[in-house]
């Protein structure tokens, strides 16, 4: 006699043994983010009465490839807080990465690829260094990585005295990677596509993704399951190191220089956000790539909806600090979390 | 502090919907948890003066019924009264202050406080000022300890972080007792003491209800049922099934309504020749174990028994690389395993289903499946990519047979019922099928019908050559299983016992051996 379950046969809802091919779909969006694309919905019929332009295909690509950066961070700073971590310090390693990308491309005689190349090596050694300090210091990762925002921030300005450095858009690569457009979609859009899709995969269907999940969901079990808690949370930083990284150099190459703080200031607090938003509990183990990345599309909509309508920037920072607790009110309520003491 | 006795308990013949004026009652109650019928209108009272027994398979909603009893769920359908009057429990709080308590089966301790401090939290004795009085604090900690008979196996001082699984049981008992309760539930509260805390457990139940108190006692324990129960309420898939009288009817009789068929309760092992020597563990010592000799073969199941803070636990915790290691070693098929690094052990061959499922084994968000396949995974993919095909077919499998209760292997792991979940915990090992397999209370939670397949499954695999260590608290369990018994006392092996020599009698002489012969234990924070 089986006993997976009595139950199932009694009462499970209809249509729940039918799922088929529609089931990689639903678990990619996964049903509790139905919410955010009814959100969605709303903010694009919303501004789309009030300007008959927020629709149109050109606008579109520039929310797109807005979006594009944060969506990189938020990608990883998915992968980090199912893990039981944080990073804050994301939008200083796109500093330094956008900086180092464009001063190595001049120095080298506009080399390109070292340029890129650089500034990815570079991104690997700081997030490495992230870990090593949350591991073997034994730093809380909130803490290591407020080090790492104000840190990372002023080796930036270090390294470009606090000015734009460089001009890439004499190179083909940055340009096409600024500007670039395959089968109508700008290439940058593409990058966060074969990022978050690798990260996805990473996350739902290899064991490496499977303990990422035990790691955020329970460490002492983690570790009774043989997983190498060390190396896992070392490398998940390196992760976030290198599309950092990525992120720095497409900031490069869409502003034509590189920058040491604008365009990447504040870039944290719209990915955790993102994260947040797309149902990542903060305290770990929950989450994935697809509700992060539409929490993305939602506010890059939004703000692109508030620029269009001529909304000042202030009023825009006050929607997304609202947003970013709104989103845990939700997650609690949803989760069934009692209301006594302090929220995890 | 001492519960008020209630109104003359009145002896009520053991039958469910009767009125009565002293004790508990619920009224057609009913639970769904989304699509899972919890409880599908149960009607039975618990009266005051007697011990009600409720039993049942895993995940046939008897926790549940104590939760909407204490005001943690809220029924979907039905009535509650206590004393006769309706009563509506919005809130733990609530049934705490109607004089409803509950000893849950997860024990609630908060961790950087003292033991003292947890037992009175909420309610912690103030001096002027709202100062905490730590005088008067002690005195009604040690008088309580002393009422309860618990002096000595509770250290009132000890951080809630350092409390054994028992200890934290005990903390939990005496929240429940101290004030005014009408109405006890015990939630499986035995299956982490050891044979003489559950004697102080049995005096202060009895205690309890010869002064009026109405007690609920669930437990998967049959011998312990019928120590204590009055009368027991079988439940079978959130249905009462049949109210006994402990006096009149038999473990045979209970089976069969439980399980709804007939079941051998009794388990003897065929024992095979053992094989060669897989482990060889030669004077380890740790923090909490001292000098530990142990060979185990292929194909052996040794049991290892020992009081409650004896020392098991953390042997076994060190075997699987968890422990510093002070001196002496650890040998698995000529390998020498290191310390602090859990996975190479277990790539060597030793997996450990620890004691402590919530603690230290279960994802409580993640699925049955996922939780199930963790340390298989690396048999189940292809270049880090996991086949699901192949990973379903394998936990449901073994879902199957540990007889799972959940409409899905994708179910989370968090809605399933206690023994439930420990049934997953299992899984996972058994699916592993390492060449040592350490089972740290494997059956602990689990019901009547699972523990006969878990048996066989332990017998199974020692007959496919795993060489396997079994700690249980349940004596006539381990000496059912077991081809030798190897007893520890405060961190050392104080004997060992062949199958043939092995009763509980000789077993707990080894077991006291210092308190026996009057050697002070050292080390007495274990
Ligand atoms: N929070 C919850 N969410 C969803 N389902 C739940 C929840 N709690 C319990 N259930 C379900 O209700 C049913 C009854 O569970 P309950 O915990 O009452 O069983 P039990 O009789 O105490 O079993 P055990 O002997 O294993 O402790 C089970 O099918 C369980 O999966
Ligand atoms: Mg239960």
């Amino acid at each position: 006699m089986t006993t997976i379950t009595p139950q199932a046969t009694k009462d499970a809802p209809p249509g729940q043994g039918a799922v088929g091919g529609s089931r990689t779909l639903l678990s990619f969006v996964g049903g509790q983010n139905l919410s955010l694309i009814g959100a969605l919905a709303v903010v694009l019929a919303l501004f789309g009465i009030l300007n008959e332009n927020y629709l149109s295909v050109s606008n579109m690509q520039v929310i797109a490839e807005a979006a594009t950066i944060t969506g990189l961070l938020a990608v990883v700073q998915t992968v980090v807080i199912i893990c039981g971590g944080l990073d804050i310090s994301v939008g200083s390693q796109v500093g330094v990465a956008s900086v180092v990308s464009a001063m190595v491309f001049t120095s080298t005689g506009d080399n390109a690829l070292l340029g890129v190349a650089v500034a990815v090596g570079v991104g690997v050694l700081v997030g490495v260094l992230n870990g090593l300090v949350i591991v073997y210091g034994r730093v809380n990762p909130t803490i290591a990585t407020l080090a790492g925002l104000a840190a990372y921030k002023g080796l930036a300005q270090l390294l470009s005295d606090g000015r734009a450095q460089g001009y890439v858009l004499n190179d083909d690569i940055f340009v096409f990677l600024g500007r670039g457009k395959v089968a109508g979609i700008p290439a940058m859009v593409w990058i966060l596509i074969a990022v978050a899709v690798a990260v996805h995969l990473l996350l739902t269907r290899t064991d490496i993704g499977r303990n990422i999940y035990a790691i955020g969901g329970n460490d002492t079990a983690a570790r009774l399951a043989g997983i190498n808690i060390n190396k896992y949370l070392v490398a998940v930083y390196a992760l976030i190191g290198v599309v950092a990284a990525i992120a720095g150099i497409l900031l490069t190459a869409r502003t034509g220089s590189g920058q040491p703080t604008s365009g990447s200031e504040g870039l944290e607090l719209k990915a955790i956000t993102a994260a947040a938003l797309g149902g990542c509990a903060l305290r770990g183990g929950k989450g994935g790539i697809g509700g992060t990345l539409l929490a993305v599309a939602l506010l890059g909509c939004l703000e692109n909806g508030l620029t269009v309508e001529g909304i000042n920037s202030f009023w825009q920072n006050v929607a997304q600090g609202a947003l970013l607790v709104i989103a845990v009110v939700i997650q609690q309520r949803r989760s069934g979390e009692r209301a006594v003491g302090l929220p995890t | 502090m001492c519960p008020a006795p209630s109104p003359t308990p009145e002896p009520d013949p053991p039958a469910t919907g009767q009125n009565v004026t002293s004790g508990a009652a619920v009224h057609d109650l009913t639970k769904r948890f989304g699509p899972v019928q919890a409880l599908g209108g149960v009607t039975l009272d618990f009266p005051g003066g007697q011990v009600t027994a409720l039993m049942g398979e895993n995940g046939a909603g008897k926790s549940t019924l104590l939760k909407i009893l204490t005001g943690d769920h809220q029924p979907t359908g039905g009535r509650i009264t206590l004393e006769g009057q309706p009563l509506t429990l919005e809130s733990p709080a609530r049934a705490r202050a109607a004089g409803i308590r509950i000893i849950p089966q997860e024990p609630e301790i908060i961790p950087y406080v003292s033991v003292a401090e947890n037992v009175y939290a909420g309610a912690l004795p103030t001096s002027a000022g709202r100062r905490l009085d730590r005088t008067e604090l002690r005195r009604r900690v040690t008088a309580d300890l002393d009422r309860l008979g618990f002096t000595g196996v509770l250290d009132p001082d000890l951080l809630g972080s350092q409390l054994t699984p028992a200890q934290r049981q005990l903390v939990e008992i005496m929240r429940a007792v101290t004030g005014e309760a009408k109405v006890v539930a015990f939630d499986e509260p035995t299956s982490s003491l050891s044979e003489h805390e559950v004697d102080a457990l049995f005096r202060l139940i009895r205690r309890l209800r010869d002064q009026g108190t109405a007690v609920i006692y669930v437990s998967h324990r049959m011998q312990e049922i019928f120590q204590l129960a009055d009368r027991i309420a079988v439940l079978r898939d959130g249905n009462l099934v049949g109210v006994q009288d402990a006096r009149s009817t038999s473990v045979d009789e209970l089976v069969r309504l439980m399980v709804g068929r007939d079941l051998s309760t009794m388990f003897t092992r065929r024992r095979a020749d053992r094989g060669r020597l897989v482990l060889d563990v030669k004077d380890l010592t740790t923090e909490d174990v001292r000098n530990v000799n142990l060979q185990m073969h292929a194909g052996e199941v040794v049991g290892l028994a020992g009081l409650v803070g004896a020392g098991r636990s953390e042997l076994a915790l060190a075997l699987a690389g968890d422990r510093p290691v002070l001196s002496g070693t650890v040998t698995l098929d000529g390998q020498r395993l290191r310390h602090g690094r859990p996975g190479e052990v277990i790539r060597a061959g030793l997996g450990l289903a620890p004691e402590e499922r919530k603690a230290q084994a279960l994802f409580l968000h993640r699925s049955i499946r996922d939780n199930s396949s963790l340390v298989v995974l690396e048999r189940l993919r292809r270049l880090r990519f996991v086949s699901r095909a192949a990973e379903r077919k394998l936990v449901q499998q073994y879902a199957d047979r540990l007889r799972v209760r959940a409409p899905s292997i994708e179910h989370e792991v968090r809605k399933l019922s206690g023994g439930n979940q420990q049934k997953v915990v299992l899984a996972r090992w058994l699916a592993r099928k390492p060449k040592v397999l350490i089972l740290d209370e494997p059956t602990r939670g689990i019901d009547v019908g699972a523990k006969a397949e878990i048996y066989q499954i332990i017998a199974d695999l020692a007959e496919e050559g795993v060489a396997l260590l079994v700690i249980s608290s349940e004596l006539p369990e381990l000496l059912g299983l077991a081809d030798r018994v190897v007893v520890m006392q405060n961190g050392r092996v104080t004997g060992e016992l062949g199958h043939e020599d092995a009763t509980e009698e000789a077993v707990l002489s080894l077991a006291m051996a210092d308190d026996i012969a009057g050697v002070t234990p050292a080390g007495a924070s274990s």
